[in-house]
């Protein structure tokens, strides 16, 4: 594991994770994320050659349900929360060029 | 006792006879939260009109001689992480301020037909992400047995709230401690239930394979009554589990015969509080004397349970928190020069410095490179930690283990130091991580007069077993009964 946070690793790691980060945010994120790091490498010392790696605490398998038409939330409660609807679709910044 | 110091169990008896209205009990609640949460601030909303509305109809369906719920009338307060249809539903975060519930949490559904009365939403750390409270990004609330020290977190409102006497029940969530330590900082009860036990629906998503919704309570009796309304499958939460949800209420009294309780020696490693260690020491004499067998067990991968935690809760936040773009709910920039940096810019702006350090570090562990280093190896850890569990849980029924290394700490004290406040959730962690039930009850006090918990685990599904157990100290001792010299009840 290599713990050594760099200024461009802290960055890539933000555009990954689409965030905006002030230049004090990235510095303090630098200094203790590289701590925490540090701290969870203490893991290297545990054998775990031929242990199953455990996702979950309720092992389940293939929860089936009936596949029914069911009724879903309503279009206006659907678009009630969002920053920006049309009433009909919920409304983006244009990612297509115009002119081109 | 006036009325808001009743237990859940005195209330009922009051309220079935009509020696008591849900309309006066509110009514005291909502006088309890006027006196006193402008200096806990344990609320983030309380709709007043609406509460009384639903305590009226309640007396009034009573009055009529309808048959009511398990509730019937009990105003619980609500950790603001669970959906409540038409309130503002903000997870303390500024992502979320303006968001209000288009539905019903499957729990919220549950305590509408145990006929219970919803008081408001509690404040958290943002998103459920903390272990005192100050990451809300409204309000810091305060312990009600001393206003400078942290209530613990992320449930801080909901345990404070309870603590106070400003709600006799509330729902918390629980992902590494988030409702037993806080319960154990604020001298009351609360359960995190086997994970499946309750369903997730509508509670807003921080880590998944870990997030479990259980009760607060000032007794035992309490949360056993909360649990038995809330529990149960739900198929909209494919991990919720079809078991029949037992009878908690009725058994609880029902002292456990044999019981054999086991305490870990990793639990009793150095950077543990004196006064705690002397505390559970305490306890098991207790049990000792109640004709239970005490014995030594082992949890050898213990202390690599934080560790784990804070690289399997980050990595699954970084993937459940993508849902806050700014497109279908939640906060939206209002400058950005594409789609992409729109996504950036809003999410910036929206989480506070907590949940961004959460995200960031989720996003490098499951990043190329990383994957099998970090998130992987936790996995592969976390299963050793179960498995330890698995088989202390051979031979005893039920392990004791303090909740908190120390007593409520200073508000700011730890704020500064994430590594130093991950490790205030040392000895709750591990049972998310197994999945396995815990509860944190009132357990003594410090020198200084704060309160002091005791945790019991149990198996999967024990959670009957862990209640009787709670209730036999309980009733040995008179903590839970204490409540904060400064909450007095004014009315």
């Amino acid at each position: 594991m290599a713990s050594q946070l760099d200024r461009e690793t802290v960055l890539k790691v933000a555009r990954l994770g689409r965030l905006k980060l002030a230049d004090h945010e990235v510095d303090d994120y630098l200094n203790k994320l590289g701590q925490i790091l540090t701290y969870v490498e203490q893991l290297n010392e545990v054998d775990t050659e031929d242990v199953e790696p455990m996702a979950h605490a309720v092992e389940l398998q293939n929860v089936f349900r009936e596949d029914v038409v069911r009724p879903s939330l309503p279009r206006d409660l659907a678009l009630s929360n969002a920053p920006k609807t049309d009433g009909q679709f919920f409304l983006v910044p244009q990612i297509i060029d115009a002119g081109g | 006792m006036s009325i808001p110091g009743l237990t859940v169990s005195e209330l009922l008896g009051k309220l079935a006879t009509g020696e008591l209205k849900s309309v006066e009990l509110t009514q005291a609640c909502l006088d309890q939260i006027s006196a006193h949460d402008a200096s806990v601030r344990a609320f983030l909303s309380v709709d007043a009109e609406a509460s009384l509305a639903q305590a009226r109809s309640v007396d009034q369906r009573r009055a009529a001689g309808e048959t009511l719920g398990l509730l019937a009338g009990v105003p619980v307060a609500i950790k603001d992480v669970i959906c409540q249809k038409g309130t503002v539903t903000t997870c303390a975060s500024r992502m979320l301020e303006k968001f209000v519930a288009p539905y019903d949490a499957h729990v919220i559904e549950r305590l509408r037909a145990a006929d219970a009365v919803l008081l408001g939403k509690t404040n958290m750390d943002e998103f459920a992400m903390g272990s005192s409270t100050e990451n809300s990004a409204y309000q810091i609330t305060r312990n009600p047995w001393d206003l400078e020290r942290t209530p613990g977190g992320s449930s801080g409102g909901s345990a404070a709230a309870v603590s106070a006497l400003m709600a006799p029940l509330s729902l918390g969530s629980d992902t590494g401690g988030s409702i037993r330590q806080p319960a154990g900082l604020c001298g009351v009860v609360g359960m995190k239930p086997t994970y499946g036990r309750v369903s997730r629906f509508g509670l807003i998503a921080y880590a998944s394979s870990l997030d479990q919704i259980g009760p607060f309570a000032r007794d035992v009796q309490g949360a056993a009554l909360l649990l038995e309304a809330i529990a149960g499958h739900d198929g909209r939460d494919s991990t919720s589990v079809p078991h029949d949800v037992p009878n908690y209420s009725q058994t609880v009294d029902h002292p456990l015969e044999g019981l054999k309780i086991g305490y870990a020696k990793e639990h009793f490693a150095p950077g543990l509080d004196p006064e705690v260690e002397r505390s559970v020491k305490d306890a098991l004499n207790i049990y000792k004397k109640l004709g239970a067998t005490i014995q030594e067990i082992s949890l050898p991968h213990q202390k690599y349970a934080v560790a784990v935690y804070y690289l399997v809760a980050p990595s699954e936040a970084s993937s459940n928190l993508a849902r806050y773009d700014g497109v279908h709910y939640g906060h939206r920039a209002a400058q950005f020069d594409s789609m992409v940096d729109m996504y950036s810019a809003s999410r910036g702006e929206g989480f506070g410095s907590e949940v961004k350090r959460r995200i960031m570090l989720g996003t490098y562990a499951l990043s190329a490179g990383y994957y099998d280093a970090y998130y992987l190896k936790a996995l592969k850890v976390r299963r050793l930690i179960r498995n330890d569990f698995d088989e202390a849980f051979g031979e005893v029924d039920i392990i004791a283990t303090p909740v908190n290394p120390t007593p409520a700490f200073k508000i700011g004290e730890l704020v500064n130091d994430p590594l130093a406040m991950y490790l205030s959730d040392i000895y709750t962690i591990s049972a998310n991580l197994a999945g396995i039930p815990g509860i944190s009850v009132p357990a003594g006090f410090s020198s200084g007069g704060l309160p002091l918990g005791l945790q019991l685990l149990g198996a999967p599904f024990a959670e009957g077993k862990l209640l009787r157990a709670a209730r036999m100290f309980e009733r040995e001792t008179d903590w839970h009964t204490r409540i904060p010299p400064n909450m007095v009840v004014t009315k």
